[in-house]
Parts: structure tokens; sequence; C-alpha cells
């Protein structure tokens, strides 16, 4: 019972982990493509 | 779907403790989502113009994770097919590590974030094309077709077709006549692809309630379909070229890579009893993935690295 808690908990912190990098890696991208599709235009604005 | 409580309750134990990261790629299908993303990625660069390599990548995740998420809501709602099958018996639906549910939930989030993502950061025509893609493969295909008529693959295919015509949107921003050829080769490659497939698991699909064509028609009438589509297939190969979407190498290529294909569905044809048509039925499928690889690849080394060996003689060219 004790191992099948603890496996429980393993595959939850192995999916917690994975979902933690795929949110970060999902802030970088859209990060990247924000300035990709601003592109030049980001410098362009009234003072 | 009624039978999934059923079936998975000898793995409820093991599900209640979730599936591990490996049981949630596996809902993605990743070989089937390495053929979309391939085909969406000739699209995308046989498509006039330029893309900026990191919105096409962006692109080409977005494709990727609405792939996955068909493929999660496939296995949600066929777990008692797969159950049955011993193809599918080991996918995690069937095999408790997760629940139907978690299946579901996990598809749904995957399909409703990729159209979301590619509307965002490629166009709104391309995202709308992801989700008609997702939706006819889910509702059309897996709920509907595959359940009620040995056609079910004919026309589903076409889910399987759109990848190049939705890489081509999201460079472009439309669509013409170019990938609606692409979407045609795949849909016509399609049933010949998963006959010679099913001709290998008839008992499954009839245990599972399937029903294909080899277990509605018998396994003589599933051959001469797939050298009917094969010899569709062949000509339709070349059209990329009378287009003028591929070059002289293409060209080639696709006569050469169809030729072979029609050979293959003859051996088929004709090879009807014991291992010799189980091999040749066997060579057929694994050639018919061959085929289709080795033909998007050559279209997307001629449009992406500019080597065509020159367009066809002004005959052939439109």
């Amino acid at each position: 019972m004790q191992d099948a808690e603890q496996e429980r908990k393993r595959r939850q912190r192995m999916r917690s982990v994975a979902i933690a990098w795929i949110l970060a890696a999902l802030v970088v991208l859209f990060f990247i493509v924000t300035i990709v599709r601003l592109g030049g235009q980001v410098a362009v604005r009234p003072l | 779907m009624a039978d999934v409580a059923f079936t998975v309750t000898a793995g409820t134990v093991e599900a209640e403790a979730g599936g591990d990261v490996a049981d949630y790629v596996a809902l993605l299908k990743p070989r089937v989502m390495f053929l979309v993303v391939f085909t969406a990625l000739v699209g995308l660069v046989a498509a006039p113009g330029s893309m900026h390599p990191v919105l096409a990548i962006a692109a080409l995740l977005c494709i990727a994770a609405g792939a996955g998420a068909a493929g999660a809501l496939n296995m949600w709602y066929d777990a008692d097919i797969d159950a049955a099958m011993t193809r599918t018996a080991a996918r995690p639906v069937p095999r408790g590590r997760v629940t139907a549910e978690q299946a579901r939930s996990f598809g749904a989030v995957l399909a409703i974030g990729s159209v979301l993502c590619l509307g965002l950061m490629a166009n709104w025509l391309a995202a709308a094309l992801l989700a008609l893609t997702i939706g006819f493969y889910i509702f059309i295909y897996t709920m509907w077709l595959k359940r009620t008529t040995p056609q079910n693959i004919v026309i589903g295919g076409a889910a399987g077709a759109f990848p190049p015509m939705i890489g081509w949107a999201a460079a472009t921003g439309s669509v013409g006549l170019e990938p609606l050829v692409l979407f045609l080769i795949i849909f016509v490659w399609t049933p010949p692809h998963f006959w010679a497939l099913a001709l290998l698991r008839t008992r499954d699909y009839a245990k599972a309630g399937v029903p294909m064509l080899p277990v509605v028609s018998g396994a003589d009438a599933t051959r001469f379909q797939i050298l009917v589509y094969s010899l569709i297939l062949a000509p339709l190969g070349m059209l990329p070229a009378i287009i003028g979407l591929g070059g002289t190498f293409y060209a080639a290529a696709a006569s050469v890579l169809g030729s072979l294909f029609v050979v293959f569905a003859i051996a088929c044809y004709r090879e009807r009893e014991g291992e010799e048509a189980d091999r040749a039925a066997k060579n057929l499928f694994a050639y018919s993935v061959l085929y289709l690889f080795l033909l998007f690849a050559v279209l997307l080394v001629e449009q992406g690295f500019g080597i065509d060996g020159g367009a066809l003689p002004p005959l052939w060219a439109s």
C-alpha cells in the first residue's frame, strides 16, 4: 500500500515537472514570437 | 464507448496513480504526429513567399500539438475497441495507466490550446483548418464512420490529408490548387495504406466489431480495391510536377515511386493464400509509408533548397 502511495507521488511529481517545463517553454516561445511579429515596428511609436 | 468503464476497471488501481509522462506521450500517437508534422512542413516550405523561421517552427509545434490532441481524443473514445485489438491493447487507456476521462481532458485542452496558439502565432485560416482537421478526425471518423461503414478510412482519410494544407495556409494565409493537390495525394494514399494493414489484422478488427473492408467484403474485394486506388494514386502523384509545384527531380521520383506502389499492389492482389499473402500485404503496408515519406521528402528538398532540376517541358507545364 505504501509502495502504491510512493508510486502515485512519484508519477504526480513527474507530471508536475513536465507541466512546469512545458509552461516555461511556452513563455519563452510566446516571448520570441511576439518579438518576431513586432519586428522593427517595436521602435516605431510616439514619444 | 459504452464498454470503456468495464474495460478499464481492471486497471483502475493503476489508473488512480495516474499515468507517467511516457503514457501521456503515447496518447499523442508520436508516429502519426511525425508524419503529420512532416507533411505540414512540406506544405509550409512549398508555399510561395517566406515565413520567418521562428514563426514556422511555432506553427509546426501547434500542428504537432493539434495532431497529438486528435490522437488522445481518439484513444479516449476508442478505448473499448483498443482493448479488444492486439495491436492497440497496450495503449495507455486499455492498459489502465490513464483513465479515458484523463485522456479526454488532456486531448481537449491540447486541441483548444493548439488551435488558439496557431491562430495567434500564424493566422486564423490555418487555425480554422487545424480545428476542422481535429473535429473531422474525432466527430466524423472516430465517433461516426469508424464504427458504421467499411468506407470509414476512405472518407476519414481526409483528416490525415489536411496537414500540408494547414502548413500552406500558415505560410500564406490562403489555400489554392497546390495544397489541394497535396491533400488529394494523401487522401487517395490512405485507403490502400490502411487496407493493407487491415488485411493483416482482419480477425482483430472483426473481434472489435470494426467494419473494416476485409471484415465486411472479404480479403479479395479489399485486394481489388487496393489495386484500384493504387492505379489512381500513381498518376495522381505526378500532379505536383504538372502544375509546377514539383520539378524534374520530383517528376522522376513520383513516376518511379508510383510505379513501385502499383507493383506492390499487384503482388498483394495476386498473392491470396497463406504466408505469401501476408508477406505481400506487409510489404505493401511498409512500402506505402516509405512512398509518402519519399514523395514529400523530394518535394521538400526541391522547394527547400531550390534544387528542382528545372521545370518540366512546356508541354507538361501549366
